[in-house]
């Protein structure tokens, strides 16, 4: 193991950064005031970047938080998407309804294959997580007549979003503005809820487990249990950002399950920083504007991406936030010293 | 159904299983060695397919340059794995193995940008050798005689393989660093060369794979991605690290592909994932690989 | 009560412990020594869960507890520390108790409270009581050596257990700090009422505290009893000839 000063930090806020301003609050009402002060383009991109934030965060709390590194994180997010397009395009079922369905349907899945996989070890475990996900993609990719096989399922229709014209200041808003507003609110309360998680007892358990298995089972631990809740919380929370996406996007495809997506949102994670809660949605939104800009210039943005990944595994490992914290620490000691 | 039909559908899953034994053992023994998925192994295949298909164009576009082209392909990216290793790779060591996964990832996507770049997207293709561009009738089939020759090709390397690990010096070696490598280190034995010879033989072993799949298939982007799903399937039904298990998990892939696909059109898709997991959960370790 | 009898553990042919029978009275301090290889740690491993013996039983107050799971063990009121210092590394030394109270009393289930402050008196308290107050902020792979094997002791009290084995609670220390560590645990020991199994290479130590000692040979007892009667026993001299154990003063 690596000198203890290492890039991962508890999942404790031991953050550096001034506590005294409420960022997320600051950032909450930024986001808030996109479909009025951006354009069209500005309202896209931060809806994905907000989505992708959820998504990222559901993984941390496995990868950071509890150390199961899974590769099949995808299947959850697609999973999701599917039972909620299925369900309202296909079914003509509300998204009041249809969107909490894709997060039980999800987790339903989650606590069926993680039962199997947190039961092997490591590396294993990251292998079965793949298995399953490609399991997944290929089921989406060939079941044609409940996923739409290789064609998806194309226009999943927006929920009705009628009342809000009776709200003062949304009235004029489009039907995509006024998803996105939703989205914001439905993604701030599944992180409010996903951070209370990490904060609980039971998030502290979970840091300990991933410090050291064996010894957590010698305080009384039942590992697996507690491997298999977060497994279950992680994906459904998963599955919610892919319902959200689904909708998002017009339409659920078979290419959102596949692997590389997993890989690219493990990135996403490791960008901003998986020691911290907040490094993940950082690290979203870094991604998803470098991923913009780049492929205004160029084709080749897997290069991009790849050599982002090889300077943050070299020389950063503590990504965006990390670095910032170890930044902050630095000009403190210094500003004492 | 005639047997000859089926002799042929045997044969089919017999080639796809030799290449991929080709390839996959590269990957089984770094892993062995080592303890790493090398995601980047499928890079290296394809860098063999294109660096052949290059020095193929350099040469003499009409075959005879073939087995040079692929030695020279497969000395390529055993230089390129070596370049790898020795200058990034070994820093990774003592850090989270989850790192080195991700690392050589982010090999993938370099390595599969940068071929675009210089091969550009469209198709590339090689002539299969002169010397080897007949036919055979077996069974009343009609079987390709470079297909035979990758069939028998296949036992070869596992038999040299094993040779290797067992009757050498550098394989007794090889196989006590899968055992224990830090008794190893502690023996005196040179674990960093070890390393770095295991990873260039790896590689080498891709890119020469990689080189004698051109005549028959194309050389397109994205066949690194596609490769190294295969391969680690493979690995895991017959167990990481093991040089047969790899050389089975390798023929029972071909078959289950081959037959399947007669059964249940779509079922090879979805079956081997499956059979991928099923593995996984009653036997991790494969078939004939040691629990770790 | 703690009571072992007649566990065999093999390991691909290697017999690490043979017909093991040992019985620890409540509130008794007793110890089980041996040379290297004797099968000390495998013993322990036995009892608390870790490795499932071949045949025998392991009973904790009339309980049958053979092979059951180590947090199960754990539940039922057998605490451990480790011979080489088994902690969370990452963590603070607060958080490492922390962690240790939430699920001994069984809050590992809230998903909603807020844990910051979770069990700081207690901490404080446990910590006090081992020699660590004031360590609470500090990352526990940054203690020194002593002050994790204290951490360790600490992690294992946590969890408020009837039983504690300790596998080589000195090892490594100087002869000063085992002495204050057989100071503490004696302690412990009588404070909380506690049952004491501990491993042991210092057989000052062993001498010092224990009341009943077994003589752990190639897996098997080779001598059961009081410190007098174990330092007489001819066939521990034979074992131990050379070893220093005797001490004929």
């Amino acid at each position: 193991m690596g000198p203890v000063r290492a890039a991962i930090v508890t999942a404790s806020d031991r953050a550096a950064l001034p506590r005294r301003l409420p960022w997320t609050l600051i950032v909450f009402l930024i986001l808030a005031t996109v479909p009025w002060l951006g354009s069209r383009y500005n309202v896209f991109l931060a809806e994905q970047i907000i989505i992708d934030a959820l998504f990222a965060v559901s993984l941390n709390l496995l990868l950071g938080t509890t150390g199961l590194v899974s590769f099949g994180h995808v299947a959850y997010f697609g999973v999701g998407a599917y039972v909620c397009g299925i369900l309202m395009k296909t079914y003509g079922v509300p998204f009041t309804l249809a969107f909490p369905a894709a997060g039980l349907g999800t987790a339903a899945f989650a606590l069926i294959s993680g039962y199997f996989c947190v039961r092997l070890i490591k590396l294993y475990f990251a292998m079965l997580t793949l298995a399953f996900s490609q399991i997944v993609w290929a089921i989406c990719y060939k079941w044609n007549d409940v996923t739409g096989g290789d064609q998806g399922l194309p226009e999943i229709p927006y929920p009705h979003l009628d009342w809000m014209s009776a709200v003062p200041g949304l009235t004029d808003l489009s039907i995509g503005d006024r998803f996105y507003l939703l989205s914001l609110v439905l993604i701030a309360v599944s992180l409010a809820v996903l951070h209370r998680i990490v904060r609980s007892p039971f998030g502290r358990v979970l840091t300990a487990i991933r410090d050291n298995p064996e010894r957590a089972g010698f305080i009384g631990v039942n590992v697996r249990a507690y491997q298999l809740a977060a497994f279950v919380v992680a994906g459904a929370f998963a599955g919610l950002a892919g319902a959200l996406y689904g909708i998002f996007s017009r339409g659920v495809f078979a290419d959102y399950v596949f692997w590389s997506k997993s890989a690219e949102v493990m990135i996403m994670t490791i960008l901003g920083g998986m020691g911290y809660f907040w490094g993940p949605p950082v690290g979203a939104a870094a991604l998803v504007w470098l991923n913009q800009e780049i492929t205004d210039y160029t084709e080749y943005w897997s290069f991009v991406l790849g050599a982002i990944l090889l300077l943050l595994l070299f020389a950063f490992p503590g990504g965006i936030v990390g670095g910032i914290d170890t930044l902050w620490t630095r000009l403190r000691n210094t500003r004492r010293a | 159904m005639a047997p000859s039909f089926l002799f042929s559908q045997f044969m089919g899953g017999l080639t796809t299983a030799m290449f991929l034994f080709l390839i996959a053992s590269g990957l089984s023994l770094v892993f062995g060695v080592m303890r790493v998925i090398n995601f980047a192994h499928g890079s290296f295949y394809m860098i063999g397919a294109y660096l052949a298909w290059q020095m193929v164009e350099w040469l003499h576009p009409s075959g005879e340059a073939f087995w040079p082209a692929a030695l020279f392909a497969a000395l390529g990216v055993g230089a390129l794995g070596a370049v790898v290793e020795r200058l990034f790779f070994r820093s990774l060591y003592g850090r989270e193995e989850l790192y080195q996964l991700l690392f050589t990832y982010g090999l993938v996507l370099i390595l599969g940008d940068a071929a675009k770049f210089i091969w550009g997207t469209g198709q590339l293709s090689v002539s299969t050798p002169p010397v080897l561009a007949g036919s055979v009738q077996i069974f009343g089939t009609t079987q390709p005689l470079y297909t035979l020759f990758i069939v028998a090709i296949g036992p070869a390397i596992a038999f040299g393989g094993w040779l290797a690990l067992n009757r050498t010096g550098v394989g007794r070696m090889v196989r006590a660093a899968q055992m224990d490598r830090e008794m190893l280190g502690a023996l005196g034995a040179n674990v960093g060369t070890l390393y770095t010879g295991m990873f260039v033989v790896s590689a080498f072993l891709a890119g020469l794979s990689g080189a004698l799949v051109t005549p028959v298939q194309g050389i397109v982007p994205g066949m690194d991605v596609l490769i190294i799903v295969q391969a680690f399937i493979v690995v895991v039904i017959g167990g990481m690290g093991s040089l047969w298990g790899t050389f089975w998990g390798s023929v029972i892939y071909g078959e289950v592909l081959s037959f399947g696909i007669l059964i249940f059109p779509g079922f090879s898709l979805f079956s081997v994932f499956a059979l991928m997991a099923v593995i996984l959960i009653i036997r991790p370790w494969g078939l004939f690989g040691r629990p770790l | 009560m703690l009571e072992v009898s007649g566990l065999n553990k093999s390991f691909a042919g290697f017999r690490a412990v043979s017909n093991v029978s040992l019985t620890v009275d409540t509130r008794q301090i007793a110890a089980v020594i041996g040379p290297n290889g004797a099968g000390k740690s495998t013993l322990f491993n036995l009892i608390t869960g870790h490795l499932r013996p071949d045949s025998g039983t392991v009973r904790l107050d009339g309980r049958d507890i053979t092979g059951a799971a180590p947090h199960r063990i754990c539940r039922m009121g057998i605490g451990r520390s480790f011979q080489r210092t088994n902690i969370f590394q990452k963590l603070t030394v607060f958080e490492n108790l922390q962690a240790a109270f939430i699920v001994h009393r069984r809050r590992g289930r809230n998903f909603w409270a807020r844990s910051d402050a979770l069990y700081r008196d207690e901490t404080e308290a446990l910590l006090a009581s081992i020699g660590l107050a004031g360590a609470e902020n500090t990352i526990a792979g940054t203690l020194s050596y002593g002050n994790q094997k204290q951490l360790e002791l600490g992690l294992a009290l946590a969890s408020d257990p009837q039983v504690l084995l300790l596998d080589e609670p000195t090892a490594g220390m100087s002869a000063s700090e085992t002495h204050e560590t057989i100071a503490l645990l004696e302690r412990i020991a009588a404070e909380r009422s506690l049952t004491l199994l501990f491993t042991e290479h210092d057989m000052e130590v062993v001498f010092q505290i224990a009341r009943k000692i077994a003589v752990l040979h190639q897996g098997q007892v080779i001598a059961e009893g009081a410190p007098a009667d174990v330092r007489n026993d001819p066939e521990v001299r034979r074992v131990y000839l050379g070893h220093g154990l005797v001490h004929t003063q």
